[in-house]
């Protein structure tokens, strides 16, 4: 069972983030980079199958040079290898041009099951398992909140706002897992002394057979065309209790359309 | 804890980075409540072990992390401005490893792997009711039967008390004052092992402190480490690193309180502006910087010294003196900075503050540590040493 694990670099969520003002698209250079969250679970539900089947987990990213933080960790946790793909003709590529950059280096893997986190933190736009689904021609099951392989099937439950699907495909796949899927593992130290030895191939579009003015900001598909701050905090309402603050509340709540 | 660091590999970087994200995740949200309700943390212990960060500065041939002093103090401070009973504890088991690795035969030595594993918490007896600045004084015995050893007397302060798997026991075998005394590794359950009730601290009540009660415990001989007579100058190395410890996890507490009182100043707002804006505050707070960052540069130097093979016992106890000083003086200042909220127990700062005053008493008092350097003063030779280690490329973390 051999699994690749699509991981990404993003500004960590949990501090200021900003856009280049020159050309808006993510500030990266400035940020303090983490792996995106999510996909630390993706990472270790591969963990996870290849305990239990055997196999390599592969760590499959497209980035700049500070990426390699992002695969250190990936393989820290215990993936066996990674491929880091770089070039800088990729900045500012939107979706559906970054799938084919990795659909094209997923094409030079050998892979049973392709697994990635449901969304990332940065861009949110959350269809690359879709797009790689197609471009690839394998099934495509999303928002996993628990994943079985047995023999050269996938099951998944499909996490909904209600409860659950059942899906059920056959292998080759790509899986996207939500946050409740597993609780991933911290590496440990000797995981991070091990990652040290692990192989990491870096490969150029040009490795991969893309053609560089197929990517980029230039030809995008889609772009940010300006950006504003969040507003600031409004005043709160204030809710006087005269016998009926429980009904005003609800009232509030159901006008927001939070209940 | 926002604190710029250089460390000499990617693979000590990428270990703080783990310590943070340890720190952050699994003892922050369980601090207030386990000392709170003086609760042990020990599946916290597992947590850290089975990441690798109980046997971190010795060698990777017996299950370490291979990492210098300068390393570990620092991942040491981390856990230890999150959760400061952690941080003793950490110190403490590895201390309890130090005379096994410094001195134990290869024979002994298989014992090691499975007590740095991170599964095994270890502690040690030094001190005793009536002996703690002054250990030669010790009264527990222990005598020599056939192939065992049998241990008798009782061992004060023991931190981890009652919950270690072994503990590292320095004992008399003869009456000779301090070549009388042997250093012995005794399992947790031997029979006749015991511990008193915890005691009831003022403050790191998150750690169990007891009285060890040995009543003819057996053991085998070869558990004793070293020769007979050695154990006192095993203690006594093992102070000098011990001390490096807590001089570490001093710095870390009063980072932790300053981290605290910084962002509390920047919010509290007095006369129109944030307390940190007015100068009285702010200038108490560069204080206190100045403070943890003197803290940091001492340990870190002493640990170098120690990482290149010089004598830096007089130098630990500078950093161990200053840096518990320092934290008493940081953490009463936080206390100051917040005001009333202060000192009440729904904020932290009051625990540092208590958490504090400890750590200017054990692992050799202050004044213990003055007697140390004063006495390098008049014996230590003169002159300058100057050592050139290897250059490393520096990396921050």
């Amino acid at each position: 069972m051999n699994i690749v694990v699509l991981v990404k670099q993003v500004p960590d969520s949990g501090s200021e983030r900003k856009l280049d003002s020159s050309d808006n698209t993510v500030a990266r250079a400035s940020a303090d980079n983490v792996i995106n969250e999510m996909d630390e679970y993706a990472i270790e539900e591969a963990l996870t199958v290849k305990e239990s089947q055997g196999g390599e987990v592969t760590v499959l990213t497209v980035g700049p040079g500070s990426a390699t933080d992002a695969i250190r960790k990936a393989l820290s946790m215990g993936a066996d290898k990674a491929v880091h793909v770089t070039d800088d003709a990729v900045h500012g590529s939107c979706a559906v041009q970054t799938s084919a950059v990795i659909a094209a280096a997923l094409q030079q893997l050998e892979y049973d099951l392709v697994l990635c986190g449901a969304e990332s933190t940065d861009g949110q736009v959350s269809v690359m398992p879709a797009l790689l689904s197609e471009r690839l021609g394998i099934p495509h099951l999303s928002g996993a909140r628990k994943l079985t392989v047995e023999g050269t099937t996938v099951r998944v439950e499909r996490q909904t706002d209600g409860g659950y699907w059942m899906l059920e495909s056959s292998l080759p796949a790509i899986v996207s897992t939500w946050d409740t899927i597993n609780e991933p593992r911290y590496p440990s130290f000797k995981g991070i002394m091990a990652a040290k030895k692990k192989p990491v191939e870096t490969k150029s579009l040009a490795d991969l057979g893309v053609d560089p003015a197929s990517v980029g900001l230039a030809t995008a598909t889609s772009r940010v065309l300006d950006f504003a701050g969040r507003p600031p905090k409004g005043e709160g309402v204030k809710v006087a209790d005269e016998g009926d603050g429980a009904e005003k509340l609800v009232g509030y709540l159901a006008a927001q359309k939070l209940v | 804890m926002p604190v710029r660091r250089l460390v000499p590999t990617q693979e000590a970087a990428d270990l703080l980075e783990l310590t943070r994200d340890l720190a952050r995740s699994e003892l922050a949200p369980r601090v207030v409540q386990a000392e709170a309700s003086e609760t042990f943390p020990r599946e916290v212990f597992r947590t850290l072990g089975r990441a690798g960060l109980l046997g971190l500065p010795y060698d990777e041939s017996v299950g370490g992390g291979g990492q210098p002093y300068e390393v570990y103090l620092q991942v040491l401070e981390e856990i230890a401005a999150v959760w400061a009973s952690v941080g003793v504890g950490v110190s403490v088991h590895g201390l309890s490893c130090f005379g096994l690795a410094t001195v134990g035969t290869p024979e002994q030595q298989r014992w090691l792997p499975e007590m740095l594993a991170g599964e095994l918490l270890g502690a040690y007896c030094l001190s005793e009711p009536h002996a703690g600045s002054d250990p030669a004084a010790m009264r527990t015995r222990a005598v020599r039967d056939g192939d065992e050893y049998v241990l008798t007397g009782e061992k004060a302060w023991t931190t981890h008390g009652g919950q270690a798997d072994f503990y590292k026991v320095m004992a008399r075998t003869s009456d000779h004052r301090s070549r009388g005394i042997s250093c012995f590794l005794v399992p947790g359950d031997a029979p006749g092992l015991s511990a008193d009730p915890a005691e009831h601290k003022m403050g790191l009540t998150g750690s169990t402190t007891a009285t060890m009660r040995f009543e003819g415990v057996r053991i085998p001989a070869e558990r004793r480490l070293g020769e007979e007579g050695q154990g006192l100058p095993i203690a006594l190395a093992g102070l000098d690193a011990g001390r490096l410890g807590i001089a570490a996890v001093a710095t870390g507490l009063a980072q932790g309180a300053l981290d605290d009182a910084v962002a509390y100043a920047k919010e509290r707002e007095t006369f129109g502006k944030p307390i940190i804006d007015h100068q009285g505050l702010g200038f108490l707070l560069a204080d206190m910087a100045a403070a943890v960052e003197t803290s940091r540069a001492m340990t870190l130097h002493a640990a170098r010294l120690k990482d290149a093979g010089l004598p830096y016992g007089q130098q630990a106890s500078i950093a161990k003196l200053v840096a518990t000083d320092n934290a008493m003086k940081v953490t009463t200042d936080a206390v100051q900075v917040l005001g009333g909220f202060g000192y009440t127990r729904d904020f932290p700062v009051e625990r540092y503050m208590r958490e504090a005053k400890v750590m200017q008493i054990f692992e050799g008092t202050n004044q213990i540590q003055r007697l140390v350097i004063s006495r390098a003063l008049a014996t230590g030779v003169t002159g300058a040493t100057t050592v050139l280690g290897a250059p490393q490329p520096a990396l921050v973390s």
